[in-house]
């Protein structure tokens, strides 16, 4: 009979390296949910180990002691104690060390081991350690810590050689006695004894040489400092924007040129008629409208992942604390903010990490107001369109000033609002604390870069082949039927359902200088932004013939005013146009209250602001 | 002419410690911070970034805007914690 699946739990500090080692251990043979009633990741990877026992372990959010003061950190605590629901009690619980940083990972060994469950100690990153002439006893290490402690390096091939057979000698004890739990909050009191004991045990088990890492010191030195650390954070911070305009180009038009000649394809290929019309104009020029932005959404996740497995995105945090201060935002809000400029969605979820609940409500209510990559379709286009590309003071480029302008609206409202959040509801609270640790620099790994990077390529592209898809299909079928009459004159349009309802919302938009086109566009706009500009393609393509696909630039220039346009690029800074943002909304903070709160305060300032841009361009003549 | 009080003195607080300031931890005074935390759960946390009595500490970084935050490190950790918060951590 075999040998039943043997859980593994691991656990660790923030920046321990659990999770390059968890990479290490299971490869690509994992698998991400979520635990049940929370966004908490839950990541569980497979593994056989050599003397052939199948192994599960589960990747738990890394944390300094059990005390359970944010969502994450109370699964941790849960899982190891067994109470988390649909979770097995752990075989085996896998505890993370960074080897050059023993301290608070001691302490928290110390503090695991009243669970009593069984427990192994794996001091990774042990190549780094012995580089800076950090030495450990590791038989006196285990003894005084009364578990087995193997070293690890998960960056190497065949660093985990000695901890796999370590889980293949536990897991063969049968059933390994476990311990009494009596695991209970730890006081103050108790707190400072741990620590206390853990640096006692590493005082005799570990010497530590007189320097600290100096390639750290030396980089904080200038990154950290209060003016340059600034400017280099700006100079980051354009690069990346850079990169997600200028560098993706060229592939971009790749991707545009190629769904141009498949739609081409299909329609010299298929006979003229109602599936050539659903495949080219439905399918293809749809779907395709949205896969051209996969290198952008790529090189903006590129970026983040980057800065975060440097160790950047702390110090990020640090030089910004006292500057979002000011708009009444946490430091660590920053990062959950500037992961927002790709998407709202991980960005909303980034705000695990914020655990005062009021700050994190606050970034929440206001990440979806930073300009995310699926708006970026719907600037360009416009912009493009009606936004002539000339230089002004000499050497700016106008249509780039103008994005560049529409970033700015969205920062400056975003903390306009979080100032007023502040202000009018949360005002007597003094602010949540700021204390996070500052890494040591690592060298970026590729292979977790390559692995995260795709993992939100495949969950963008499921997007596109599954929501984004049947919204054109809906939309297709909207704008097709019912079928204009024999010998009608008008456009085939006029007479869809998609006139219909677009000219029935109509009387609402139309103070903002919305059509009946656009009113159409937005309806499908909700399941993500960007499909509102394949929706304007497929409404417009399908009134004006097949030429208007290939050019819906230059169809909306001769359809829109100029404040019509600009209208509808204030309407993108503030919408709620994104259903999925607003589910993401509702799971993280638990109900449908600020839910409904987000929705209802954007769409107010997207009317708002429309209306101004709308009549203020009207009155200077760009009716 | 007046003398500055001496930064290094008998005890300070790490709250008003400028950078290149070191030292070791005396004690820890919840009460002393005025944080949004209870005495306590700031001492708790405080305790498990490393500051407990007789950990060195050194102010490395400042911040702009009223040189907030600080980056300390503790012995052979850096951590970023407010001025308001280090108002707790009483060092010499």
């Amino acid at each position: 009979m075999e040998a039943p699946l043997y859980n593994i739990v691991l656990v660790g500090t923030p920046n321990c390296g659990k999770t390059s080692l968890f990479n290490a251990l299971t490869g690509s043979r994992q698998k991400v949910a979520n635990y049940p009633g929370v966004t908490v990741e839950r990541k569980q990877g497979f593994l056989v180990t050599p003397r052939g026992r199948q192994v599960s372990l589960i990747d738990l959010p890394g944390t300094y002691s059990l005390r359970g003061r944010s969502p994450d950190e109370e699964i941790t605590r849960d899982v190891v104690l067994g109470r988390a629901t649909g979770e097995t009690l752990p075989d085996l619980v896998l505890c993370v060390a960074d080897a050059t940083n023993l301290r608070l990972a001691i302490r928290l060994v110390l503090e695991l081991k009243h669970t009593g469950r069984p427990m192994v100690l794996a001091l990774n990153m042990f190549d780094i350690a012995k580089r800076r002439g950090v030495t450990v006893d590791v038989p006196a290490l285990s003894a005084a810590l009364g578990i087995p402690v193997v070293t690890s390096v998960a960056v190497r091939k065949g660093g985990v050689g000695d901890l796999l057979a370590l889980i293949d000698s536990t897991a063969a004890l049968d059933a390994p006695p476990a311990g009494s739990n009596d695991w209970r909050p730890h006081s103050v009191a108790e707190l400072r004894a741990t620590q206390r004991e853990a640096d006692r045990i590493i005082g005799a088990a570990v010497s530590l040489p007189a320097r600290p890492d100096t390639w750290t010191a030396r980089v904080d030195a200038v990154v950290l400092h209060p003016v340059f650390g600034l400017v280099i954070l700006a100079l980051i911070l354009f690069v990346m924007f850079q990169a997600v305009f200028a560098w993706a180009q060229p592939v971009m038009e790749l991707i545009a040129g190629g769904f141009e000649a498949l739609g081409q394809w299909v329609q010299a290929t298929l006979p003229a008629g109602l599936l050539q019309s659903f495949i080219q104009n439905g399918v293809i020029s749809g779907v395709g409208s949205v896969i051209v932005f996969l290198p952008q959404i790529i090189t903006i996740f590129l970026f983040i992942l980057l800065l975060e497995d440097f160790g950047y995105m702390a110090r990020a945090a640090f030089l910004m604390d006292r500057i979002m201060g000011g708009a009444g935002l946490h430091g660590r809000a920053f990062i959950p903010l500037l992961s927002s400029f790709a998407c709202a969605i991980p960005g909303i979820m980034a705000t695990r990490v914020i655990d005062n609940r009021r700050d994190r409500l606050t970034t929440i209510l206001i990440a979806p107001l930073m300009t995310c990559s699926a708006r970026i379709p719907v600037y360009t286009l416009i912009i493009s369109a009606f936004i002539p590309a000339k230089q002004v003071w000499g050497w700016i480029n106008l249509q780039g000033l103008v994005m560049f302008g529409l970033y700015a609206v969205g920062i400056a409202s975003a903390m306009g609002v979080s100032f007023l959040v502040k202000f009018f509801m949360w005002r007597d609270h003094a602010p949540a604390p700021f204390m996070l640790e500052l890494p040591d620099y690592k060298l970026p790994r590729l292979k977790s870069i390559a692995l995260g990077v795709y993992t939100r390529a495949m969950m963008f592209l499921q997007r596109a082949g599954t929501t984004i898809f049947a919204m054109m299909v809906l939309i297709w079928f909207l704008a097709s039927f019912p079928q204009p009459p024999a010998g009608a004159t008008d456009p085939g349009i006029d007479y869809s359902l998609a006139a219909i309802i677009g000219r029935f919302i109509e009387p609402l938009l139309a103070p903002v200088g919305f059509n009946w086109q656009i009113a159409v566009a937005l309806i499908p706009g909700m399941a993500a932004r960007e499909v509102a500009v394949a929706a304007l393609g497929t409404v417009y393509s399908i009134e004006g013939g097949k030429e208007a696909a290939e050019q819906i630039g230059q169809m909306l220039a001769t359809k829109w005013s100029l404040a019509t346009a600009l209208s509808f690029l204030a309407w993108y800074v503030f919408a709620p146009q994104c259903a999925s943002t607003l589910a993401v909304i509702k799971r993280e903070t638990g109900g449908w209250r600020w839910m409904w709160i987000t929705f209802f305060y954007m769409l107010a300032m997207a009317y708002a602001a429309s209306l101004i841009t709308y009549n203020i361009a009207r009155g200077l003549g760009a009716g | 002419m007046t003398l500055d009080p001496d930064p290094s003195g008998p005890a300070s607080l790490l709250g008003h410690a400028r950078r290149g300031f070191t030292g070791t931890v005396q004690a820890l005074k919840g009460d002393n911070a005025l944080s949004s935390l209870s005495a306590s759960e700031l001492e708790s946390r405080l305790i498990e970034l490393g500051f407990v009595e007789g950990a060195r500490v050194e102010v490395l970084h400042e911040g702009l805007i009223g040189r907030d935050p600080i980056a300390v490190r503790v012995e052979n950790l850096t951590v970023a914690v407010r001025r308001r918060e280090a108002m707790a951590v009483v060092v010499i």
